[in-house]
């Protein structure tokens, strides 16, 4: 099977949502967000409350996939950052390991400097992400040879019930 | 691949719709956005060409409900079903949870279904997953046109290895969300054994 599923606890939650809110205010964007590969959201930050980010996360994933695509044809192994330009508008994508990482700014602020300031949260997004994986394999390593890693809460769903699914289906 | 978090407490979950062109995927998508309460949905999504032929691919979120408190969304796309848009299907396959094969019945569809079904599986070969071991699902759609083949045909055609399946009329309702209860089901005990 491939890459295993991405599970997220709260420590590393808010860390990753530290991080934009920073970016958020220093580079003076609307919103910033960070999305799965598949197109899940993970979190975003900013003037949110009009905007349907769950749509935004799956189509910038669509459009990470497409350019992906593209880039193989080409014999590149990614396009790393994608932007678009609106009238109003600009969205500055780049790709952070298996996620996303998404600006939306307008002219109160400025390519160069939404640059600037990503390719510094890239960085340490980058430190916490690997430490969410280093996590995942050591949740799945068998007993006794994790290490030093912390203890991780049990599954909750390791008690579900077919009751449990029927109820989301009324 | 599901996505739990702890700290929002929600498990995300990608269903894909498969099949062959015009077999009725977006149609299931619509019907279950068009009887969803307004609170469970979002926005459907679709990236069509002007014809209303899939170009890339649709999308619905769905959140149903709680389990063990932690909200349960199920991300449901369509793949573009014609032969030559097989790079985007590929796309869209990357972290599945969960394939609903749409299957058309009538007859003259059935070398187009076959071929669909042995694409799904190289497709899902090359992201590295074996179909026999995904949640998976077979929805047999138009059961109500006048040349379609029996169930029996179909599932010889198509289901070798006996997984759930359905009859459905995609545009009236009937086996749609019967289809999608059960991947969902699948989907969320696969999340349980990896728990």
């Amino acid at each position: 099977m491939p890459d295993p599923g991405l599970i997220m606890y709260e420590e590393e939650f808010k860390q990753i949502d530290a991080e934009l809110r920073r970016l958020h205010q220093q580079a003076n964007a609307k919103v910033t967000f960070l999305v799965d590969k598949n197109g899940q959201l993970i979190t975003a930050v900013g003037e949110t409350e009009n905007l349907d980010t769950t749509s935004l996360a799956s189509l910038t994933a669509g459009n990470i996939a497409a350019t992906g695509g593209m880039a193989k044809l080409l014999g590149e192994k990614d396009f790393s950052i994608l932007f678009h330009e609106g009238e109003r508008d600009n969205i500055h994508i780049s790709l952070v390991g298996r996620v996303i990482l998404v600006v939306i700014f307008d002219q109160r602020s400025s390519l160069g400097l939404v640059r600037l300031r990503v390719k510094k949260s890239v960085e340490i997004l980058s430190q916490i992400l690997q430490k969410i994986l280093q996590q995942v394999d050591r949740a799945k390593a068998p007993s006794g040879s994790g290490g030093s890693g912390k203890e991780q809460p049990k599954s909750p769903f390791s008690e579900i019930s077919e009751d449990d699914i029927d109820k989301l289906f009324g | 691949m599901s996505f739990i978090n702890y700290s929002s407490r929600e498990i995300n979950c990608k269903l894909v719709f498969y099949g062959p062109g015009l077999c009725g995927k977006t149609t299931n998508l619509q019907y279950i956005y068009k009887k969803t309460n307004p609170d469970s949905k979002g926005k459907m999504i679709s990236l069509a060409t002007e014809s209303e032929r899939t170009l890339f691919f649709d999308f619905l979120p769905l959140a149903l409900g709680n389990i063990k408190g932690f909200k349960v969304r199920f991300h449901l796309y369509t793949v573009p079903g014609q032969v030559f848009y097989d790079a985007s299907r590929k796309l869209i396959l990357k972290g599945v949870d969960g394939v609903v094969f749409v299957a058309d019945s009538q007859a003259e569809r059935m070398e187009s279904n076959i071929e669909s079904m042995e694409n799904l599986r190289k497709n899902l070969q090359e992201q590295g997953y074996n179909l026999d071991q995904l949640p998976f699902v077979i929805q047999y759609n138009k059961r109500d046109l006048p040349s379609a083949v029996s169930v029996d045909e179909l599932n010889q055609a198509l289901n070798p290895k006996g997984v759930p399946f359905f009859e459905a009329v995609a545009p009236q309702g009937p086996g749609v969300f019967e289809t999608l209860k059960e991947i969902a089901k699948q989907v969320i005990m696969q999340i349980k054994k990896g728990a």
